[in-house]
């Protein structure tokens, strides 16, 4: 039923959690940025979350903010997007995409639906779409078999916790921090008191993300969670490097490291 | 005792801060149970005759309100209708501004919350918001596109006056709607310890409902003041809108009495046509901004387009969600004022009446002299037209010294 249940059974089979990359599409170009994802995922990331640039992400930090300008500055459109999930998921590798709402009601929801199943994308993750607030995206999804990702938070109640996974399919995200996207020195002590919360909703897959940047980091988490996901990290090596390979080099170098991180998971 | 602050019955948004269509709430979950905490502590004070009394206590006491309804006989000759402003300009810290950040900081005080964080575009928000937060003791941090604090750096200054932290956004368009995303990223990792004082009637549940109904006193105020004068409603109520919470504020008494027309006056910056305009209803589509569905500035792909406006305070490229269902259920009716035509009345005003209104108030003045004939053509007579002068123009003198040249070389 679950388009990235896949990744999930493969992982499972190993004993490890899922490492899920993120990249915004059109970041510095619709190709570099189909060669970044590749890259990573040659480097052993395992799902490829594909974030749509928006003028006004309100979850995101710096990093990422900076690197969805660039995107949108250099033109991208929300179809430029679901040529990249076309071209990365063609790698083998699942695709699930992150995107604010206001981009998809545009496009038609379920018009986007349609497209992004087409390309072979699993589904969405929306970090300013809370459930109820979802009904057109809910029946969208039914219509076209895509997963569903709402956000949980560590400030979400139990009642919130358990009402927003009976609308997740594939899995859920868990923020560890309260907080926007960027990578930290620590981990968070919140996250797995909040995974343990949603083990007593829901046998979902959990993936955190949030601050996660290094191979230890990723080990930690992988130690509470299904899933690890990186953002911030693997942007800025894209971000601060002087030309596309070396940015290349640096990306395929720190996949690697926390694709190490959760095949060790720290228990 | 008078309960203004108190909305009537049965009246939108729903219970999940829907107007029709707009409205909602499109935020992180990190933020929901904030929003839900504000919720029930708003809901609780509307209905605690303590929190009731203390805030018509501050608004008399403090801010200065009930404010003036002056009829501008001067003005009025000149623009062919009965002209009545309600001088907003007149409260502590020059606005109406202070209603609805007095609401707010008391609603903070309650929540057990010892810091307030803003954003502002003129900054006339900011000074409100640092103006309460002195009086209240809490810690207050003001977030201001990097644009805006240059053109509006008098006010920069009251800020750091009144004890506040000004910090300048440097993302983006560097405007109104950057500080508001950075105040959403700051409320999304503080909310324990923070409350977002959203300055206008927009944002996520239930700040467009609490906001107008912090500022709903200015209508109830004007509705009783022209009856006392005139003996009659008015035939038409004029404000600005920005993100809407100076209209919303004197619409919302009148909107059940459908003899009164009532105007929101966008900015129409250099002109609908040439895309450089703040007008979200006129000129936007509906979309999803700053938590909440309603009109927006967009593009085809639902990356919002900058705003532009000679006046700060109305530079904002969506509107409050209540204003998008008064447009789409007819209720209300929304016109575009361009820059040229603001300051023609801004400059009409000064000369008329002795009064400097902000650039912001000119737009509705300007609407008011757009639409004077036109009633008075239906009417068969002179139309009595409520005028909402919602802030003076001490903060806009450099801007409209600088437009009309008038300024003396340092």
């Amino acid at each position: 039923m679950s388009r990235i249940g896949v990744a999930f059974d493969k992982a499972r089979a190993d004993g490890r959690a899922v490492l899920v990359g993120c990249m915004p599409a059109g970041f510095p170009t619709v190709e570099g940025s189909i060669a970044a994802m590749t890259a990573m995922v040659e480097a052993g990331v395992d799902v490829i979350e594909v974030e749509i640039p928006y003028s006004d992400p309100v979850m995101d930090g710096p990093v990422i903010q900076k690197a969805s300008d660039i995107a949108l500055a250099g033109g991208v459109r929300t179809a430029d997007t679901l040529r990249a999930v076309e071209a990365v998921a063609a790698t083998g590798a699942s695709v699930v995409t992150m995107t604010y709402w206001n981009p998809i009601e545009q496009y038609g929801v379920d018009a986007f639906a349609r497209d992004l199943a087409a390309a072979g994308g699993t589904g969405l993750i929306t970090p300013d779409l809370i459930p109820e607030e979802a009904g057109e995206w809910l029946a969208a999804s039914e219509a076209h078999g895509l997963d569903r990702t709402f956000l949980v938070s560590p400030s979400s109640t139990d009642a919130r916790l358990k009402m927003t996974v009976g609308h997740c399919r594939g899995f859920v995200y868990a923020t560890a921090i309260m907080g926007v996207t960027g990578a930290r020195s620590q981990t968070s002590e919140a996250a797995p008191v909040l995974v343990s919360r949603l083990r007593e909703v829901t046998d979902l897959p959990v993936g955190v993300g949030l601050g996660v940047g290094t191979g230890a980091q990723a080990a930690t988490v992988a130690g509470y969670a299904d899933a690890v996901i990186v953002g911030s990290a693997l942007v800025r090596c894209v971000l601060d490097a002087p030309d596309q390979a070396a940015g290349l080099t640096a990306l395929r170098a720190l996949s690697a490291e926390l694709a190490e991180g959760v095949r060790n998971p720290a228990r | 005792m008078s309960t203004d602050a108190a909305a009537p019955a049965g009246q939108l948004p729903d219970a999940a801060g829907h107007f029709g269509r707009f409205g909602g709430r499109f935020v992180p979950e990190a933020l929901v149970a904030a929003l839900d905490e504000l919720d029930a502590a708003y809901r609780k004070a509307m209905t605690d005759e303590s929190f009731l009394a203390e805030f018509d206590a501050l608004l008399r006491d403090y801010a200065g309100t009930p404010s003036l309804l002056y009829e501008a006989r001067r003005l009025s000759a000149q623009i062919g209708a009965r002209v009545l402003l309600k001088r907003e300009d007149l409260n502590h810290t020059g606005a109406h501004k202070v209603r609805n950040v007095l609401g707010q900081a008391l609603l903070t005080k309650r929540m057990g919350k010892r810091r307030v964080i803003a954003e502002t575009g003129a900054g006339q928000h900011g000074v409100a918001t640092a103006t309460a937060a002195a009086l209240f003791d809490l810690e207050c941090v003001v977030y201001m596109g990097e644009v805006d604090t240059e053109r509006q750096a008098l006010n920069v200054a009251r800020m750091r006056m009144l004890g506040a932290t000004v910090v300048p956004v440097t993302t983006g368009s560097r405007t109104l709607k950057d500080a508001m995303n950075e105040a959403m990223r700051d409320w999304v990792a503080n909310v324990d310890s923070t409350h977002y004082l959203i300055g206008t009637a927009a944002g996520p549940h239930p700040f467009p409902e609490m906001v107008r109904d912090f500022v709903r006193g200015i209508g109830v105020e004007a509705r009783q003041q022209c009856l006392d004068l005139t003996g009659a409603l008015p035939d038409a109520v004029a404000a600005c809108v920005g993100g809407g919470s100076n209209a919303l504020g004197i619409f919302h008494a009148f909107v059940p009495d459908t003899g009164v027309r009532l105007f929101g006056f966008e900015a129409g910056g250099e002109g609908v046509a040439t895309g450089r305009h703040a007008a979200s209803i006129t000129g936007g589509s509906a979309g999803v901004l700053h938590g909440t569905r309603t009109y927006v500035l967009q593009n085809s792909d639902g990356q919002t387009i900058e705003s532009h406006s000679i006046s700060a305070g109305l530079d904002y490229p969506g509107v409050g969600p209540e204003h998008a269902w008064l447009h789409d259920s007819g209720r209300a009716t929304y016109l575009p004022v361009d820059d040229d035509e603001a300051m023609a009345a801004f400059q009409l005003l000064c000369r008329t009446e002795g009064i400097i209104p902000a650039i912001e108030s000119s737009h509705a003045l300007a609407g008011a002299r757009k639409i004077a004939p036109q009633l008075a053509a239906e009417l068969g007579r002179e139309p009595v037209i409520v005028v909402n002068l919602s802030g003076r123009g001490d903060k806009d003198v450099h801007t409209a010294g600088a437009y009309f040249g008038i300024l003396d070389k340092e």
